[in-house]
């Protein structure tokens, strides 16, 4: 190309790239302003953090009238598709600092470098959901990555945090070095790193040996990773049990919402023909029936989280195999090569968002008031603490999938989408079903020990909650209810946002 | 005999299969980064390789250079966390890092 034309680009992609222009004008701000700032704990970090990340949004919104562009010379892509997870991100990161503003875990550690990791990884997060090259996916997961490693032992001085960054840190860079080989062996097979050339090269041939299977399954070695999904899935518990809990909040929904924005692209893209608008559904590539193989994959993980979260006595933890479990629900809209299942985990994705951040809020105040995150602690809780007992049963109803929260408006368009599939997939939705019982169970467990169970004699104390955190529970538990009833403007919005650039 | 891409790519899944192994089968966490940097170097060789072989522009030797960046801010940060872990523990052992399991 001419070398002109490949700078002239480059200007012309710059509008496009505000929003992260912004953001990476927010992280050197808070880079500065916390050299600037004596005290360590100053409350301007935050503020400077959220008035950022609300500019960011508004600058993201502004992009939908762009309509769809390829920037950078194809490396990463403006579509409907990415800016609905760009939105997600930003809502995510900041509920995350109203929820690390409270935490007492946090308190004692300086905030400058922990708004600044924050806002990185949400960068990392901007470019995961809108890279169409190999380079940029491998650079954005890496990104994204680097930061979780850092954050997640955030409370270095602690063991189990320590033991959590290093087992992220060596699973991370593990899956990426695989995922990495898959990226190099998939580069010699079409000879390109870009993701439409990609699917263009591979459409075009009749046979595709066994290397073009293997350098897929060592790509989904990577993108299981950062949704956990079986069998890639060893770190999150460990991880989100030892993390400082705000952290295991933000990891448990935004990296898996941008890793499940890459799954979505990269699959549909490279690995699929037809489609190109409407409803129309589209064909997986000869040589690797990927839709099976993530069907499989999908079953496997949501069986094994439900079934492993059912013995656990940590709340974290059990959050944790849990949020593994909803990776795998989200799945089974992937793999349905139509719209209808891009759109069903897309709207499911935001709701896993708020009930989960919601949950992940409860176990906060709870470390605040009770000092534990063992279940057996949330004993009468509902007696001493009324309020986030009752938002916990919201949320708890909404994971499990039960009318009228949002979690069964969410469930409905995932298993709706399976059956409009075909019979192919039936099997998939049979055992979705069956997993959502089993997860009945273990969320009941919580609530018949805050509810119906007694606390010991030394804990009969009713305990004071700080309005700040009654206002960001209505914050969650409020339009988890109102999307319950009436939840088509969300519905809508993810339609609209289900038209990504197909073909450049 | 001439040196061709399957020499190359030879050398490269042999790297891979041993970054494997020392993944799967060492304790001590350095050991397990270093067999995570025979895995990166393979996929480079890799990239490399096929750039150089195969009728196609630079991207592969960009790509390879670019990972070369990433996997040191990756090496540095594991490394910090394996030092951090040596403070509490006095030992780089993971088979001692248990404190988180079920």
């Amino acid at each position: 190309m001419d070398f002109s034309a490949v700078v002239q680009d480059n200007i012309n992609s710059l509008l496009y790239f505000v929003p992260e222009l912004i953001l990476t004008g927010l992280i050197l701000l808070l880079v500065v302003a916390d050299l600037l700032l004596k005290e360590k704990h100053s409350p301007w970090m935050s503020i400077i953090a959220l008035a950022g990340a609300v500019v960011v949004m508004f600058s993201v919104v502004g992009q939908y009238e762009l309509g769809t562009r390829s920037i950078f010379n194809n490396m990463l892509v403006v579509d409907p598709f990415s800016l609905y997870f760009k939105l997600l991100f930003l809502a995510s990161a900041i509920m995350v600092v109203f929820l690390s503003i409270g935490s007492i875990e946090l308190a004692g550690r300086p905030v400058g470098e922990y708004f600044t990791l924050l806002m990185t990884l949400t960068l990392g997060m901007f470019l995961m959901a809108s890279a169409t090259n190999m380079l940029t996916i491998f650079v954005s997961i890496e990104l994204v990555s680097i930061m979780s490693f850092v954050l997640a032992t955030y409370l270095k001085t602690r063991r189990r945090s320590s033991e959590a960054g290093l087992k992220y840190a060596i699973y991370g860079a593990f899956s990426s070095g695989l995922m990495l080989y898959g990226i190099s062996l998939l580069y010699g097979l079409t000879g390109t790193l870009n993701i439409y050339e990609i699917g263009e090269v591979l459409a075009g041939r009749d046979s595709h040996g066994l290397a073009l299977v293997v350098s897929v399954i060592f790509i989904i070695a990577g993108f299981g990773y950062k949704i956990a999904s079986v069998p890639f899935h060893f770190w999150s518990p460990d991880v989100y049990e030892g993390a400082p809990t705000p952290i295991t909040a933000f990891l448990s929904v935004g990296p898996k919402a941008a890793g499940f924005a890459m799954l979505i692209r990269f699959f549909n893209v490279a690995l699929a023909t037809g489609g190109g608008g409407g409803s129309e559904s589209w064909s997986a590539t000869a040589g690797v029936d990927w839709p099976q193989l993530l069907a499989v994959i999908s079953a496997a993980t949501m069986t094994l989280g439900n079934l492993v979260a059912l013995s656990q006595t940590n709340i974290k933890r059990l959050l944790a195999y849990s949020s593994i479990a909803h990776a795998g629900y989200a799945l089974m809209g992937v793999v349905l090569l139509s719209e209808q299942g891009i759109h069903a985990t897309m709207f499911y994705l935001v709701i896993y968002y708020m009930m989960n951040l919601g949950a992940f809020l409860v176990v906060i105040i709870c470390q605040d008031i009770v000092g534990s995150e063992r279940i057996e602690d949330y004993r009468g809780l509902a007696f001493r603490a009324p309020i986030p007992a009752l938002a916990m049963g919201v949320f708890l109803f909404s994971l499990t999938g039960l009318p009228p929260t949002a979690g069964f408006i969410g469930k409905f368009y995932l298993f709706a989408g399976v059956i409009k599939a075909g019979t192919s997939f039936y099997w998939l939705a049979i055992v979705g079903l069956l997993n959502s019982v089993v997860a009945l169970y273990y969320y009941a467990r919580i609530l018949k020990a805050m509810f119906f169970e007694k606390a010991g004699e030394e804990a009969t104390s009713t305990l004071p909650v700080s309005p700040y955190y009654v206002t960001l529970l209505a914050v969650f538990a409020v339009p988890i209810i109102i999307l319950g009833l009436y939840w088509a403007p969300l519905a809508d919005l993810a339609h609209h946002s289900v038209g990504f650039l197909r073909a450049l | 005999m001439s040196v061709g891409l399957n020499h190359y790519l030879f050398l490269a899944a042999v790297l891979f299969v041993l970054g494997l192994y020392a993944v799967i089968t060492k304790k001590n966490a350095v050991t397990v980064l270093m067999g995570i940097e025979l895995i990166l170097n393979a996929a480079n060789i890799n990239f490399v390789a096929f750039s150089r072989y195969t009728d196609t522009d630079m991207d592969g030797q960009v790509f390879a250079i670019f990972v070369i960046v990433t996997a040191a801010a990756a090496a540095a940060v594991a490394l910090a966390i394996v030092l951090n872990l040596y403070e509490r523990l006095k030992s780089i052992n993971l088979d001692e890092a248990d404190s988180l399991s079920g």
